[in-house]
């Protein structure tokens, strides 16, 4: 089981410039599995900033960024290892599919680690499974395919490097409801299969609480709040104030409060809030 | 109240490789909008939510069937190239990346970039940009950099681009989906006040649910078809048949028909939290 550390990490955009931006702040977290972990922050908190520093696309200013206790910049020149252990799909992934078939696509990554064909092969049969593509599609155009299933190619081409962590940034972003779903109880079936270390990346508070096991919140480049989404979300005035929102239904669960019904501060999913009223109700009634 | 937009009978399929069926993206829908109404359009991913947009702002024309605006036929033969230009004139879009929208490096000379190009007078353009500016809270940024302002800032400087052009109606087309929670709040209050202070017809396609109860209509798509068509509350109130077109219902209706499961008697159609949360003590204290 990989474990990310960041150490004291600062990342300053411009430095030395007089417009230079302290995008994170002296951050020391330490992300172990097995377990999806959110990252959560307004525009501009530096989530992204943090994302893009775990697997070396950027390089602190400040600090270190440890993968299983080795600073990731201890050899620079081997830096494309640490990418390879360290999947990063970015926003909209589907803008960078590329080859001539989404089967070319997906073989891209682990083509370039040196595998045999047979090896290439069966990793790009794996992914297509994880991510629900059916078998049929990979010798189409990846511009033929829909939108949410050119999602899903993005994403099975860093699935089919196998990374011990997979960074995912708003891997949702755009799709309706139902697609929501699908793609990231996908990830969290990738995650528990794997054993690999998830983390996302949501603006969503209601996916969030659905599919992450632990929340770490970002405000202005330092790190807000740490927990778990039960802990998290109960501290809503601290997350408001952050320019972020909690699911409804904790604003309906404070409501009831006022009403005298009392469910608790921790109630971020409408499952739980069903499940502690109709205890309350059973209880009354019987 | 007159009439915006009609569609009668409509249909598109977007052209395919040779040999493969076509893909019917709209199949004979027909509905008009009153001018101005706030009509959000629910959808799945591949509804036909976006290539209706289209139709409706005359950047893509039926196969089948009619796009009315204000009473005139769009989709006759002896409909003019300059026609459609006049007809562009009067329905503004609002896309989903602020990044793809904007086009100069101040923000504006982005909001003077449309009413430059309609050959309007220098004073006139100034006066169309500072009360577009004030319209979207963003006079204050008039003179700043575009990339340095946040998801929804852009966005709103987008909108003020087609509010500087005059447009009396506005199809938003997934405004709000890359924005933060902020973001979105900012967009869709600017939104919501274009409609109720400068009656401008607008057009919201989202897949938040919580921004469509904010609409005066819903209008769900569900392949290429019109799937459901009423208030926020008609729509809402009939969760089993969003779920099953891949859609959500927003929290508060989701509680409430988890509660009448369990035999609580509560309205299904109640979107705000504290009216929700007085619903279920109520109906509580009933038992």
């Amino acid at each position: 089981m990989a474990e990310i550390e960041l150490k004291d990490v600062s990342f300053i955009y411009g430095a030395g410039q007089p417009y230079e931006i302290r995008a994170l702040d002296h951050i020391s977290l330490t992300i172990g599995g097995p377990a999806v972990t959110g990252f959560m922050g307004h525009t501009g908190s530096g989530k992204s900033t943090l994302v893009q520093l775990l697997n070396g696309i950027l390089k602190p200013s400040d600090g270190q960024v440890l993968l299983d206790g080795k600073d990731i910049w201890a050899e620079p020149k081997k830096i494309r290892d640490i990418r390879f252990r360290v999947g990063l799909v970015m926003q909209y992934p589907e803008y960078q599919l590329f080859d001539e078939t989404v089967r070319a696509d997906i073989a891209f990554g682990p083509k370039n680690m040196g595998m045999s064909k047979e090896e290439v092969d069966a990793r790009v049969l794996e992914a297509a499974r994880f991510v629900g593509l059916d078998e049929t599609l990979l010798d189409h155009s990846p511009f033929d395919l829909s939108g949410g299933q050119k999602r899903r190619a993005a994403l099975a081409g860093v699935i089919a490097m196998r990374p011990e962590v997979l960074v995912l940034d708003e891997p949702a972003a755009g799709l309706d409801p139902g697609g929501r779903r699908e793609i990231l109880t996908r990830i969290r079936d990738y995650q528990r299969a794997s054993g690999s270390l998830v983390i996302l990346v949501s603006h969503s508070m209601e996916d969030m609480a659905l599919y992450c096991d632990r929340v770490v919140v970002l405000s202005h480049g330092k790190l807000l709040l740490d927990g778990d989404c039960a802990s998290v979300f109960s501290q809503y005035e601290t997350l408001l104030d952050a320019g972020l929102d909690v699911p409804q239904i904790t604003y309906v669960a404070a409501a009831l409060a006022r009403y005298g019904i009392d469910i608790g501060r921790d109630v971020y999913t409408v499952k739980y809030a069903a499940q502690r009223l109709s205890e309350k109700l059973g209880g009354g009634a019987s | 109240m007159s009439e915006c937009f009609r569609v009668e009978n409509l249909s598109y399929s977007y052209p395919t490789e040779e040999g493969a069926a076509p893909h019917r993206a709209l199949d004979h829908i027909s509905f008009s909008v009153e001018e101005g109404s706030f009509v959000a359009i629910l959808g799945h991913n591949g509804s036909g939510k976006s290539t209706l947009a289209k139709m409706l702002s005359l950047i893509l024309f039926p196969d089948e069937g009619s796009v009315w605006l204000r009473g005139r036929n769009m989709s006759t033969d002896d409909i003019t190239e300059e026609d459609v230009l006049r007809a562009r004139r009067e329905v503004g879009m609002a896309f989903q990346n602020p990044d793809n929208q904007i086009v100069a490096t101040v923000v504006e000379e982005d909001v003077a970039f449309g009413p430059e190009n309609l050959g309007l007078p220098p004073e006139e353009i100034r006066r169309r940009v500072d009360e577009a500016l004030a319209m979207v809270g963003m006079t204050e940024y008039a003179r700043h950099a575009p990339h340095k302002l946040s998801g929804g800032q852009k966005q709103r400087v987008a909108i003020a681009g087609i509010i500087a052009m005059r447009r009396s109606c506005i199809i938003f087309d997934e405004s709000t989906a890359m924005l933060d929670p902020v973001g979105r709040r900012e967009v869709m209050d600017i939104i919501e006040k274009l409609n109720r202070e400068e009656h401008i017809t607008v057009l919201h396609i989202t897949h938040y649910m919580t921004e469509a109860v904010r609409a005066d209509r819903v209008i769900v798509m569900d392949r290429g078809h019109i799937l459901m068509d009423g208030t926020p509350r008609e729509v809402f109130s009939q969760p089993e048949k969003l779920w099953a077109a891949h859609l959500d219902v927003p929290q508060t209706t989701e509680l409430l028909y988890a509660m009448r499961q369990h035999g609580l008697d509560v309205q299904l159609d109640i979107f705000d939290p504290d009216e929700c949360a007085s619903e279920i003590a109520a109906a509580i204290s009933r038992r």
